[in-house]
């Protein structure tokens, strides 16, 4: 089958949906590849290149979607009010896209692409599982823009964001705020984290916490019991008062961080506003937000999209499709995501591609198929995985109850066993001559004294503890030395077996045991 | 000599015995804890043999010298790995030694008591029979099954528990007929019968323990060496052998208890045998498309090259493998580089406890690197490189995760949070326990497939 790549014609898209290296993947995996003139020039990937890597560089749009059994793209194809090259008319009927498509926002491309019988696979559908991993380029994209948000701030930040010791005097680290804690937010911490600043994060979602204090950043916590987790590893709405507490804690914050980078989405809906027009004025001179949901309303009263503005004296900065900005770095992760998803889809290796509805993960990212639209696919009955922040709570509940139980059970066995014992030895005294009473409290002293000296034992010693132990309980051999002297002859012979036998074990057993002791060193 | 002298010198003898396992609290004063115990060993027996009753003295120097050597041979001869087996056979000779000295105790007929004292002497000759027997035939079987002469899979009866009870009841009622015997030999046929007993029990029970199980088998064995000592002292009315048998008994115990904990596992449970037996299927959560990704020593060397802290996981499998000195050529190596090197060990990893501290001090790898497991668990999150070698069960994340799994709430060493886990493994096989572990296909995992001082060797040679 022939794969094209067209040239992405958004305004400002830099990226590209294959890199020459991909290309020759894509040929191992038995596919032609077209490429359009100067597709990868943007991203830094000269035509030249591609052909080198073996693709086709087309110059004639209209030939290389008409001749395409599979096109790849980077952004979902233009309609055509938004430009003057309709993608969608140029394919032929029975053609695969794979490109971003966000089924949800654009339902009219949907249909477009399903009357003109295209086969649509949403990168942006596949789901969040381990097993979809390599392909998930959300990820990929939110990683990079995680990365490119500082970067930004770092351009408009008049300061380092290190701190110093110099002969001039000292420089105090910047202090930055990450707002949410996805992909892009954890990728924000650590850019910011390595540039050596200080660095806070914020999540409704409890689960996120452990991963951000392993980037070695502070995790900021309302003294508030909910937790935001929703389906799939994203956040939900959470409840008015959680949101009153969040926004006094921002403003607490806003006075005291010199840059903050707000990454806070909720799937499917408009981006909550956290950051408030007051909590800007509060902020330092020379302040910057970064703000990464501009594109779905901004989590910042005063973002506007595309733009760098300055309000009260702070940057704030608004851009959408920051993965752009470092295009020959996405262009490679989004490439090698695609070119994961195509190996999913050739099990054959024979450059022939198998949409099969029966696997979880192509069936979610298909969302047009035969003419038909097939998003939102069916729920999968498993959860997904990625929630386990919220599933041992039930188990964590029940063994508590269990315990209560248990100790309660257990001070009852522990009286009942003191009586018991009590009880046995009084029996005992009642009956037994004084001179065994007499050994039957060396006995117990002697367990105490045991049980005292051997829970101070080191741990890595405890071999050496046994065949010590065994060294010393053949003091049996006093038995047997008393008794070998007998005028009977059994017993005499009898004992020296015992002797013999000891010997070899005490004997043995102090030899292996400073052999042992010998090869612990420093 | 004077009795009192004689007793003195036991006193003496008692008090060093203390100092000497007191001595093992730290690895400094280890050493000076054996020569403690040698002392006292040698007062102890010299007193005795100073006793105005004993005059055979050409039997004594005989057996002594013969079994010194035989001894002394043993030591020097046994390898590390073969430690487990070496105590194990050590563990028998003692209840060996306590059975006969039952026997000729009761045969003697230099011992006459009368009335209560009879009876109660009566039954700590029967009691230390008894446990000797018991102590000498399991650790018989667990010497087999240590040194692979036995299969080391549990061996269940039908209806064993049911027959444990019946020896235990058959126990009791010959010792009542023991005691209340009114000839000496009826007595005997009583003893021997009960022996034999004593002995099938010991058999049994250690026979339906897994391989696994045996750290805890080790330690049992350990404690009833201990018990038998003891009884044999009250049989003798000697205060030494008492206070010696209970250190060593509770000893064994403890180190019991904490082998138990360990594995989160019941005392009686382990005892009672067939763990991994009669293990529930695995509720299907362990995704079957989950994929391991495998890496080879060239790429495992480029990890630890550039990793700054490392850890190593080792198991029962790197004492298989004899990997230890590679794997100590490969510590030498990096910490001459600078790397953080540790390692961690679980309380169960191998075949007794403590039995890798000492493989790892064989190889000369310097004890203040080897960690316990709550010593470093919380340290995982930092480590650049964690190479598991031979372990499965103790580095399984499910035992956490999975509440339905069989070894769930056994703590485990975290390793899955290190930023890279390599494993190495001679196949897929689910550890002793027959658990998947979910360690190998998480994403920060890298198979390094076979076997592991091969492995270690080439990975040394590429580092």
């Amino acid at each position: 089958m022939k794969i094209a790549i067209p040239k992405e014609r958004y305004p400002g898209e830099k990226r590209v949906a294959t890199t020459p290296s991909v290309v020759a993947q894509l040929i191992e995996l038995g596919f032609t590849v077209a490429i359009e003139t100067n597709a990868g020039a943007l991203a830094s990937h000269p035509d030249t290149d591609y052909q080198f890597a073996g693709a086709e560089v087309v110059e004639d749009v209209n030939l290389l979607f008409s001749s395409a059994d599979i096109v790849l793209k980077v952004r979902s194809p233009l309609l055509e009010a938004d430009s003057e090259f309709d993608e969608i008319s140029a394919m032929k009927a029975g053609t695969t896209l794979i490109s971003f498509i966000w089924p949800a926002q654009n339902k009219t491309l949907l249909k477009k692409l399903a009357d003109k019988k295209v086969n649509a696979l949403a990168m942006d559908a596949v789901p969040r599982i381990s097993r979809a991993q390599k392909m998930d380029a959300l990820s990929s994209m939110a990683n990079i823009a995680g990365y490119r948000a500082v970067i930004e701030a770092t351009n408009v930040f008049g300061r380092f964001f290190a701190g110093q010791i110099t002969a001039a005097g000292r420089i105090s680290p910047a202090k930055v705020m990450v707002i949410g804690a996805g992909v892009a937010g954890l990728s924000a911490i650590g850019t910011a984290k390595s540039l050596g600043a200080i660095v806070r994060a914020f999540d409704t979602r409890l689960e996120v916490k452990e991963q951000i204090l392993s980037m070695d950043a502070e995790f900021l916590e309302l003294d508030f019991a909910e937790d935001g987790s929703g389906e799939g590893g994203y956040a939900k709405t959470m409840s008015k008062e959680f949101i009153a507490a969040e926004m006094s804690l921002f403003a607490e914050q806003a006075k005291d961080v010199d840059i903050i980078i707000a990454t806070a989405l909720i799937p499917g809906k408009p981006a909550p506003l956290l950051i408030t027009a007051d909590m800007v004025r509060s902020m330092k001179q020379g302040s910057v937000i970064v703000d990464l949901a501009a594109e779905q309303g901004g989590n910042c009263a005063l973002t506007e999209l595309h733009k760098k503005v300055t309000r009260d004296g702070v940057t704030i900065i608004g851009y959408d499709n920051l993965p752009s900005r470092l295009a020959t770095q996405s262009s490679q992760l989004y490439a090698s995501n695609i070119f994961h998803l195509l190996v999913e889809l050739t099990p054959e290796k024979n450059g022939q591609i198998i949409i099969n509805a029966e696997d979880d993960v192509i069936r979610a990212t298909t969302v047009v198929k035969d003419g038909i639209i097939t998003w939102l696919p069916p729920v999968q009955p498993k959860p997904v995985r990625m929630k386990a922040g919220n599933e041992p709570k039930e188990p964590e509940i029940v063994p508590e109850a269990d315990k209560e139980e248990a100790t309660s059970d257990k001070t009852l066995q522990t009286v009942l066993l003191v009586l018991l014992a009590g009880g046995l030895l009084l029996a005992m005294g009642a009956v037994a001559p004084t001179s065994f009473m007499t050994h039957f409290t060396v006995f117990v002293l002697a367990c105490f004294i045991g049980y005292m000296v051997i829970w101070n034992v080191s741990a890595s010693l405890h071999t050496p503890l046994m065949s010590l132990t065994n060294a010393i309980s053949s003091i049996i051999i006093l038995g047997a030395l008393l008794q070998v002297s007998s005028s009977t002859n059994t017993v005499v012979w009898l004992s020296s077996i015992a002797i013999f036998i000891a010997s070899i074990n005490i004997v043995g057993g102090f030899a292996v045991t400073r052999r042992m002791l010998k090869m612990f060193s420093k | 000599m004077p009795e009192n002298i004689i007793t003195a010198t036991y006193l003496v003898a008692a008090i060093l015995f203390i100092f000497s396992l007191g001595g093992l609290s730290s690895n400094k004063s280890a050493r000076r804890g054996i020569l403690y115990g040698m002392f006292g060993m040698a007062l102890a027996v010299s007193a005795t043999v100073l006793n105005n009753d004993v005059t055979n003295y050409l039997m004594i120097a005989i057996t002594v010298a013969i079994g010194s050597l035989l001894g002394l041979i043993l030591a020097a001869r046994v390898q590390m790995v073969q430690m487990p087996q070496l105590v194990a056979i050590l563990h028998s000779l003692v209840g060996l030694a306590a059975v006969l000295i039952g026997f000729t105790n009761h045969m003697d007929a230099g011992s006459h008591f009368i009335g209560t004292e009879k009876t109660i002497h009566d039954i700590e000759v029967y009691l230390s029979i008894y446990i000797g027997a018991l102590t000498f035939s399991g650790s018989i079987i667990a010497f087999g099954k240590l040194s692979a002469l036995l299969n080391g899979r549990p061996l269940l009866l039908p209806g064993r528990h049911f027959l444990n009870i019946l020896m235990l009841i058959s126990v009791v009622v010959l010792g009542w007929l023991f005691v209340d015997s009114n000839t000496p030999e009826a007595a005997l046929t009583a003893l021997y019968i009960m022996t034999a007993v004593g002995l099938i029990f010991g058999i049994h029970m250690v026979i339906a323990i897994g391989g696994a199980d045996m750290p805890v088998v080790i330690s049992m064995l350990n404690s009833y060496s201990g018990w038998a000592a003891a009884a044999t002292g009250f049989m003798l009315s000697n205060d030494l052998l008492i206070i010696v048998g209970a250190l060593v008994g509770s000893s064994g115990a403890i180190l019991s208890y904490i082998i138990c904990k360990a594995m989160n596992r019941n005392f009686i449970s382990v005892i009672a045998g067939g763990f991994g037996v009669t293990k529930a299927p695995i509720s299907g959560d362990p995704s079957p498309q989950a994929e391991v990704i495998s890496i080879d020593v060239i790429g495992a060397a480029t990890l630890l090259n550039q990793a700054k802290k490392v850890m190593i996981v080792p198991g029962y499998g790197m004492a298989v493998a004899q990997a230890q000195h590679a794997v100590s050529g490969i510590t030498q190596l990096l910490m001459s580089k600078g790397v953080n090197i540790r390692f961690g060990i679980h309380p169960v990893a191998g075949r007794m406890p403590g039995h890798m501290n000492v493989l790892l001090a064989e190889a000369k790898i310097p004890y203040d690197a080897v960690f316990e497991m709550d010593e470093i668990n919380d340290d995982f999150p930092n480590i650049d490189v964690t190479i598991v070698i031979g372990a499965n069960d103790t580095v399984n994340p499910s035992a956490l995760d999975e509440p339905d799994s069989p070894i769930a709430g056994m703590p485990v060493l975290k390793v899955w949070q290190s930023k890279t886990t390599i494993v190495l493994k001679r196949g897929m096989a689910a550890g002793y326990s027959g658990v998947e572990n979910p360690l190998f296909t998480k994403d920060n995992t890298r198979m390094l497939f076979g076997d592991a001082k091969t492995s270690m060797d080439e990975l040394l040679v590429a580092l």
